[in-house]
């Protein structure tokens, strides 16, 4: 009997008992029975994969770049076994590939894209070896769960010393923590903005590793794009930032709605039209994009792809609540909240927000992330805010000691409540909901209870 | 009238030692000070500057990540630690948050090396082998004028602190972890120099604590205006909540 004939279906039955049972998608669930009966199953079923495989990793942007490598992969004719809906662990790529596993050792598809989560990143690439993996950036993130910043960088580090030398490494060369990565290897491609136009007054607050790794210097910048991201070098030892192959130029940000730019790479130029707002989604592009190439995809197809995205699970998607249109914007750490605020804050100074902060153990216990975060953007940008989820009450506090008027804020922290009650202040404006990770799929839950769009894992399918 | 005071804040290490959005303390400093017409001053001393031991009336230090923190302790042991001595004598509030608190006190020994501490408080730090503790956490905090009172937040660090005999807790542990895990108490105090794990933005979540600190940095006897502090208390209460009482 062929290994994994039994387990495959043990599980799956898992899967349809936690969905029939109410339990959530379910995405996670059946992956993780999978790798109890066989530890090796997420290498043994992506070696079923014809095409290879390719894997996403960042602090922030992985769904959403995952997104869009699939938009063009799928252009380009890829048949994809893709975690889409988010579940980034072990058990949730698991899930995937027990989903995609056919009977008698085959595979529903021939190429597999997985958005790893950080932490889980080296124990997955060990079993699915990939032919690709791409790297977008390391930011403060959830320090009671994942540990520094450093540390995650040097477990990284251990990761890409044993790739095989055949790995295409993606890499970004405007954060010098992951550019640092590819300094000892063949086979890199960087990609990287180069905009000046785009670049900061100043560094944010919640910027990190603005020192170099090899000599302990401050580095200077000679551009900031977001967070710790441009163009740096290091005054006391020399290095600098890796001239990137793939790069963003002449960008323009159109709200909270798109931007354009200019596509510079080594197969030539193109304009996008990227229809996902924000510099952090044109980084996304850029890593998107590379990886791609990478995988011998077209550039016609790359820029084709990129144009067709639809925004991913709670990145910018927009839902229709009678007369008033929701724009849900997952806020997470620091320097993700930092490019939806300075986003939000280009589109209006009249918004209607409602704000979830959850402290559960996949938001973080630990909120102390949003002192971090630039609310004062909004301060004088806010028509209404409601303030919602476990911790409602400190982040309508963020929101008093950014400068937000008080008359401005409302406390509802009952999440059914708050989102009748966030409507119902915005009337026929358009709400923007910036959920915490939990709080978006409550919200998301909530909405589809209400009957406004289906359930996340039934898309994924 | 008298000239309303100003209260001269002194940030150490501001780029470095600030994982835990140490910010967050520096800006309900500020705005509680404005709201009441008192005036705000903040300064920095980062690594290779001077420092003013008469320049400021309180000193905050933070926490970092481990490469920051040693560089940090480094400097502070040799370039600063007479000037916040000198300030601490002079009744200058010190408040050492996470790591910075370490660095307040005698030394902590890592595995390999040991950081150099300012002595300020009698206590000691030493990484363990076992898992660090993390948690929301409450306490009961013994301070003059303060006492039976209660801080909420929390609490992230791998070190375990012992107190000195020279030492007293700044509370007792009610939820949460403290010091170390062990002995039910947290964090430290002599006279005006103030040390503790409950980490970041501790001044949000509460704002009474705000307002004794900037009391006694001003040091001048005079009550602070009241605030609208209707969204502070459901903080303080949520953090209390979240640590589980």
């Amino acid at each position: 009997m062929n290994r994994l004939s039994l387990e495959v279906p043990v599980a799956r039955a898992v899967g349809r008992l936690a969905r029939a049972t109410g339990r959530g998608g379910g995405t996670s669930l059946p992956g993780k029975v999978l790798l109890r009966l066989d530890p090796d199953a997420i290498g043994r079923l992506s070696d079923r994969l014809s095409g290879g495989s390719a894997i996403i990793s960042a602090t922030n942007g992985k769904t959403t770049t995952a997104s869009l490598v699939a938009s063009i992969l799928e252009g380009a004719g890829r048949r994809l076994v893709h975690n889409r809906a988010g579940a980034n662990m072990a058990g949730g790529i698991a899930s995937t590939l027990l989903t995609a596993a056919r009977r008698g050792g085959g595979i529903a598809g021939d190429t597999g894209l997985f958005e790893v989560d950080e932490f889980w990143l080296d124990t997955v690439t060990r079993q699915v070896r990939p032919g690709a993996v791409a790297l977008g950036n390391l930011f403060r993130d959830q320090l009671d769960r994942y540990g520094e910043l450093e540390t995650i960088a040097d477990r990284w580090a251990a990761l890409v010393a044993e790739l095989e030398p055949a790995t295409c490494l993606v890499l970004n060369a405007d954060d010098p923590l992951i550019a640092d990565l590819g300094r000892e290897r063949e086979n890199v491609t960087y990609f990287g903005v180069e905009d000046d136009a785009m670049a900061m007054p100043e560094m944010q607050h919640a910027s990190d590793s603005t020192h170099c790794r090899r000599c302990g210097a401050a580095y200077r910048y000679d551009a900031v794009y977001l967070g710790h991201l441009g163009r740096y070098h290091c005054p006391n030892c020399g290095r600098t930032r890796p001239a990137p192959a793939v790069r963003a130029e002449r960008i323009q940000l159109h709200g909270t709605s798109a931007a354009t730019f200019t596509l510079a790479t080594p197969l030539g130029s193109r304009s996008v039209r990227l229809p996902l707002p924000g510099l952090y989604n044109v980084y996304n592009a850029l890593a998107a994009s590379t990886l791609a190439l990478a995988l011998g995809v077209g550039l016609d197809a790359v820029v084709a792809g990129l144009e067709r995205a639809a925004a991913a699970f709670g990145r910018a998607e927009t839902v229709e609540l009678g007369k008033t249109t929701l724009q849900i914007l997952l806020i997470k750490n620091p320097a993700g909240a930092n490019e939806i605020l300075r986003t939000l804050a280009l589109e209006s100074d009249q918004l209607d927000v409602l704000a979830v902060l959850n402290d559960n153990i996949a938001d973080g216990r630990d909120v102390s992330w949003i002192w971090d975060a630039d609310f004062e953007l909004l301060a004088t940008a806010l028509r209404r805010v409601t303030c919602a989820g476990t911790r409602a009450a400190e982040l309508a506090v963020r929101l008093k000691y950014a400068g937000v008027p008080e008359s401005a804020i409302a406390v509802v922290p009952e999440f059914s409540a708050a989102l009748d009650a966030a409507v119902a202040a915005a009337g026929s404006a358009r709400l923007y909901a910036l959920p915490t990770y939990t709080a978006l799929l409550a919200l998301r839950a909530e909405l589809t209870a209400r009957g406004h769009v289906s359930a996340y894992w039934r898309e994924a399918a | 009238m008298p000239e309303a005071s100003t209260l001269r804040v002194c940030a150490l290490y501001p780029d470095l030692m600030n994982i835990y959005a140490d910010r967050g303390n520096l800006l309900m400093l500020r705005r509680r000070c404005e709201w009441r017409g008192l005036g705000f001053e903040l300064s920095s001393a980062g690594l290779g500057d001077p420092l003013d031991g008469d320049a400021a009336d309180l000193y905050y230090i933070g926490g970092g990540q481990d490469r920051d923190q040693e560089r940090c302790a480094a400097d502070l042991h040799d370039e600063k630690r007479e000037a916040l001595a000198a300030a601490a004598a002079r009744g200058a509030v010190v408040l050492g948050v996470c790591g910075g608190y370490q660095l307040l006190g005698h030394a902590y020994q890592l595995a390999d090396e040991e950081l150099p501490g300012v002595g300020l408080l009698d206590v000691r730090t030493e990484r363990v082998e076992g898992p660090r503790l993390i948690g929301n956490i409450a306490i009961e905090v013994d301070l003059p004028g303060a006492a039976g009172a209660i801080l909420a937040g929390f609490e992230n660090h791998a070190g375990r602190t012992r107190l000195g005999e020279r030492a007293e807790p700044l509370g007792r542990v009610l939820r949460g972890h403290g010091n170390n895990g062990a002995d039910g108490r947290e964090g430290a105090r002599a006279g005006t120099v103030i040390g503790t794990y409950m980490h970041g933005p501790l001044l949000p979540k509460n704002a009474w604590l705000a307002d004794w600190l900037i009391t006694t940095a001003l040091g001048d006897g005079a009550a602070l205006a009241p605030l609208d502090d209707d969204l502070e208390r459901r903080a303080h209460d949520e953090a209390c909540r979240a640590a589980g009482l």
